[in-house]
């Protein structure tokens, strides 16, 4: 295949960025959308250029480390992440154009890397349950309905990688919260803490600088691990409860 | 014991020398039903008052290093976590599939502490250390529980009880499972506790921080040189004791299933600081991967093990038929190879043996797919059968997740045309060498999950690798480096240490060394030509020619590295070139280090198969008389043999035989 790429090439988190043309020739239909910047990459050390930065890891999507923005979509056109896209859903001859995430909680640290610290600080508010290794009871002291523990399960499929916010018109991460408050509000375990924890979580979040929901559902749609929308109503719900006194 | 350097001078087969044997493990005496038992208790404790004065480093955030930082700084430590990745969530742990196995007996089926001890020291094909090995299954219970107690969602019944699935060929049902993605809710969990940890400024975390060398002060490790991956400053820190849970080496064969940052950077740098390596030539290679489709590849992507129990492996029996539509070959062209040679087992033998057996048919001609350098490497894996007898909304409900994955990968749909697969390196047993307490040849550097060597043997069981980083990090590291914390705290020693300030200087010669080169080859490039020589000479089957001719390539291209990489930008901020040169200059020395240590064990055991040693049907052959030891080596220094030091296996409580799966 022949690709024409548009890239955003920064420096540094201080330089201003601008985007850059590029030309591919013989990429392989077979080849994910990463391989494909590898090959970029060793055309632009042969010539001397600096190559483009981006982050990857697993490059099986479960780690949640890679994310652009390819045609204006978080992750590209299919539902999955970026390392899961793979050239056959492209076409001979495309423009492709490759941005970072856009958000302000979300600052480009280089080229398309940008630093996602502000997810951890919202997990570190309170995104836990408090269990101090070797306090545990017997896994089965407690049993868990099935479809509570499943639905925890979905909920805690997030990969953590952003794109809900980068798709999101208002940068909000409420996906991102609601995905956790609901993983651990679905539990007995995750009972003591849930009240304090949403609180917290939504603090934190708007401390950051994510924006607010305004149920466009565009993060969902965006989600390579399909958390569905009803995250966030479960995080409103928990929220309202807990801000209007809840239990004392 | 590991101080006693008295060096025989002699070299052997031209490529090693031998140390003094290793004699003690620190172990306690006694039945080996008591020993951790005896361990805790005789471990010194530290005062809830001074343990704040007490500071740990610890490097990789993966399920060993994330339940260490947790369980230390809820006790009071003062941590130092680091990690590569933008977020400790992320470390490789996370893409584990299967489960966790642990000794709960929840199913009634006759598991038990000792049952579970005995298939991992059988699946290790008896290479493992006995006491470790025992003391991981007495504690994988405690695992769950703890676990569970996070908000781990693990898979459950619908009368809310954990449910439980068997792998890896083991007769009980004892593996806990978070559907295709146990390793994920794992490292979730532990994630989760570091941060709360973090929270409550008992741990301070740095990520996108990569660990460069090692501190050693009057023969203690006292902390580590890290580069701050965004901004490149060259940073020291300091503390009592360092900890590496840095994960498996995996990616020196450049394919693999790792994720593309895996390295051994930090345990090379300690091993050339004087922690001995032990066993590292023993890698386990995935029969279920999906196989490379051309030049462009970056990584393997592994299929559960699982779908071997439905599916039905084969290749043409003509070579001439390969290229064909498989749906288009007759019953009688076919040649299913497992059940043909091991009419027992059929498509179920362990995975060194589907591996190994994929790789001939390949050698044969008779492979699959599209050729990479002229061969084709892949054999079918077909759901025909299983669709006919079962239904496809049945295969689809069993494995539904893993054929869409396949299609995503390959945009073939299985359950029209056969998959095809082909084995791919997966973990590696060997690592770094440690004693009971999980502490390395240096006093003050621990080793936990993967990147020590200890539990596995020669082969992993499946589910296994998630069981021991848990069972390092949670419940054996805490409790055994408080023995050696509460000597501590040790001297204060500052940046302006000669041993510091020789270390910093070090990292710095290197970076700029780097950058200097300025020749004409990518950093990639040089990978990707290491891989080929590990997977060709010291991948699924080694003969000592072939190491040989290896251990002289591997030098060739390291020379050739050090003289015409090309290393772009600067040392300040982000660079990956300069990021990956570092990583691959350490693997082409682990590289040679594999296949020394595969020449020189001169049997075939677990995942080290060696031709000149095999059954008359072609199995691994051990030599139980010669080799039943860990082959840990001590670096000879730069262009110098490296010093084996032998640890004799001895099995008290099992007896040792061979395998059999016929």
């Amino acid at each position: 295949m022949r690709i024409s790429l548009k890239i955003w090439r920064q420096d540094g988190p201080a330089d201003d960025g601008r985007m850059v043309d590029y030309r591919l020739e013989e990429v392989s239909e077979d080849s994910s959308f990463l391989e494909m910047l590898d090959l970029l990459n060793e055309q632009l050390i042969d010539k001397g250029e600096e190559p483009v930065a981006f982050d990857s890891d697993c490059r099986e999507g479960i780690c949640g480390m890679c994310g652009v923005v390819i045609n204006g979509e978080a992750h590209g056109p299919e539902r999955t992440t970026t390392c899961q896209l793979h050239m056959r859903s492209f076409d001979d001859g495309d423009e492709i154009i490759i941005e970072p995430w856009r958000a302000d909680p979300f600052p480009v640290i280089k080229d398309l890397c940008v630093d996602r610290s502000s997810f951890d600080r919202i997990i570190q508010s309170g995104g836990f349950i408090s269990a101090n290794t070797g306090s545990a009871p017997d896994a089965h002291a407690t049993p868990v309905p099935k479809e509570d523990a499943d639905r925890a399960f979905m909920a805690a499929e997030c990969i953590g990688c952003g794109a809900c916010v980068a798709a999101c018109p208002n940068a909000s991460a409420m996906l991102f919260m609601g995905s956790k408050v609901t993983h651990l509000g679905e539990l007995p375990q995750g009972q003591p803490e849930r009240e304090a924890r949403v609180l917290q979580m939504t603090a934190q979040h708007d401390l950051e600088g994510f924006g607010g929901c305004t149920n466009l559902g565009e993060c969902s749609r965006a989600c390579p691990k399909g958390i569905p929308l009803n995250v966030i109503s479960q995080l409103n719900a928990d929220y309202r409860r807990a801000g209007y006194g809840g239990r004392d | 014991m590991t101080d006693t350097v008295t060096r025989n001078d002699e070299l052997i087969d031209g490529i090693y020398r031998e140390g003094a044997p290793i004699t003690d493990t620190k172990a306690p005496g006694g039945d080996i039903a008591d020993k951790w038992t005896t361990r805790k208790f005789e471990a010194a404790l530290v005062n809830p008052a001074n343990r704040r004065k007490l500071s740990v480093i610890i490097v990789g955030t993966g399920l060993a290093g994330a339940s260490a930082g947790a369980t230390l700084g809820e006790a009071g430590y003062k941590v130092k976590s680091f990690c590569y990745q933008d977020s400790p969530r992320r470390a490789h742990s996370i893409a584990a599939q299967g489960g966790i196995n642990a000794a709960k007996n929840y199913k009634g089926d006759g598991d038990s502490v000792h049952r579970l001890f005995y298939d991992t020291v059988k699946g290790g094909d008896y290479r493992s250390r006995e006491t470790n090995v025992y003391r991981l299954a007495e504690v994988s219970a405690d695992i769950i529980d703890q676990c569970v107690a996070q908000g781990v969602p693990f898979a459950r019944e619908y009368g809310g009880l954990l449910d439980n699935r068997s792998f890896g060929g083991v007769q009980v049902s004892r593996t806990f499972y978070a559907r295709g993605q146990t390793g994920q809710q794992l490292l979730i969990g532990a994630y989760q506790a570091l941060e709360r940890q973090i929270a409550a400024g008992t741990v301070e975390m740095f990520a996108r921080h990569e660990m460069l060398e090692l501190v050693v002060v009057d023969g203690k490790a006292r902390g580590i040189i890290a580069r701050d991956m965004v901004t490149g400053e060259v940073e020291t820190h300091l503390a009592d004791a360092v900890v590496l849970a840095s994960g498996g080496y995996g990616n020196v064969f450049f394919l693999s299933t790792n994720a593309m940052g895996c390295n051994v950077t930090a345990s090379w740098r300690a091993h050339r600081k004087g922690a001995y390596f032990g066993n590292p030539c023993y890698t386990q290679i995935h029969p279920t991967c999906i196989p490379q489709t051309g030049e462009h590849q970056s990584k393997l992507t592994l299929m559960s093990e699982s779908l071997r129990n439905d599916g039905r492996i084969w290749v043409p029996k003509n070579a001439e038929d390969c290229d064909k539509d498989p749906r288009e070959i007759g019953e009688d062209d076919r040649d299913y190879y497992l059940e043909r040679i091991y009419p027992g087992f059929g498509n179920l033998v362990p995975r060194d043996i589907a591996s190994r057996q994929a790789k001939n048919m390949c050698d044969e001609g008779r492979g699959v797919g599209p050729a990479v350098d002229g061969v084709r490497r892949g054999v079918y894996l077909d759901f025909a059968d299983a669709i006919e007898r079962l239904g496809e909304d049945a295969v689809r409900s069993k494995y539904g997740n893993l054929f869409d994955m396949y299609q995503q990968i390959t945009g073939e749909n299985p359950y029209q045309v056969p998959m095809r697969i082909y084995p791919a390196v997966h973990y590696t047993m060997g690592g770094l060498w440690v004693d009971y307490d999980l502490q390395s040849s240096i006093p003050g550097l621990f080793v936990t999950g993967e990147a020590n060597f200890s539990d596995h043997g020669a082969n992993r069981l499946g589910a296994s690798a998630l069981m021991q980083g848990l069972a390092d990090g949670y419940f054996v590291l805490p409790n055994t480096i408080r023995d050696y914390l509460a000597k501590g705290p040790f001297t204060k020693i500052t940046e302006d240490d000669p041993a510091v300030a020789e270390a910093v200087q070090g990292v710095q010669d290197r970076i700029e060394k780097f950058l200097s080169i300025d020749g004409t080859r990518s950093v990639d490039s040089y990978h990707k030509a290491l891989g080929k020589i590990m997977w060709e000479k010291c991948g699924m089957e080694r003969t000592e020619e072939g190491l040989r001719e290896a251990i002289e390539e591997i030098r060739a291209l390291r020379t050739d590295f050090w003289s015409n990489v090309r290393v772009l930008g600067s040392a300040e901020g982000l660079n990956q070139s300069l990021e990956k040169a570092g990583r691959v200059a350490d693997f082409l020395e682990l590289g040679e280090l594999m296949c020394i240590d595969a020449l020189h064990r001169n049997e075939s055991c677990g995942g080290h198969f060696r031709a000149e040693s095999q059954t008359e049907d072609g199995e691994a052959l051990r030599h139980d008389d010669e080799y039943a030891y860990v082959a840990a080596w001590e670096w000879g220094g730069d262009d110098e043999a490296p010093v084996l030091h032998k640890e004799d296996l001895v099995y008290d409580f099992i007896e040792l035989k061979q395998r059999s799966y016929k």
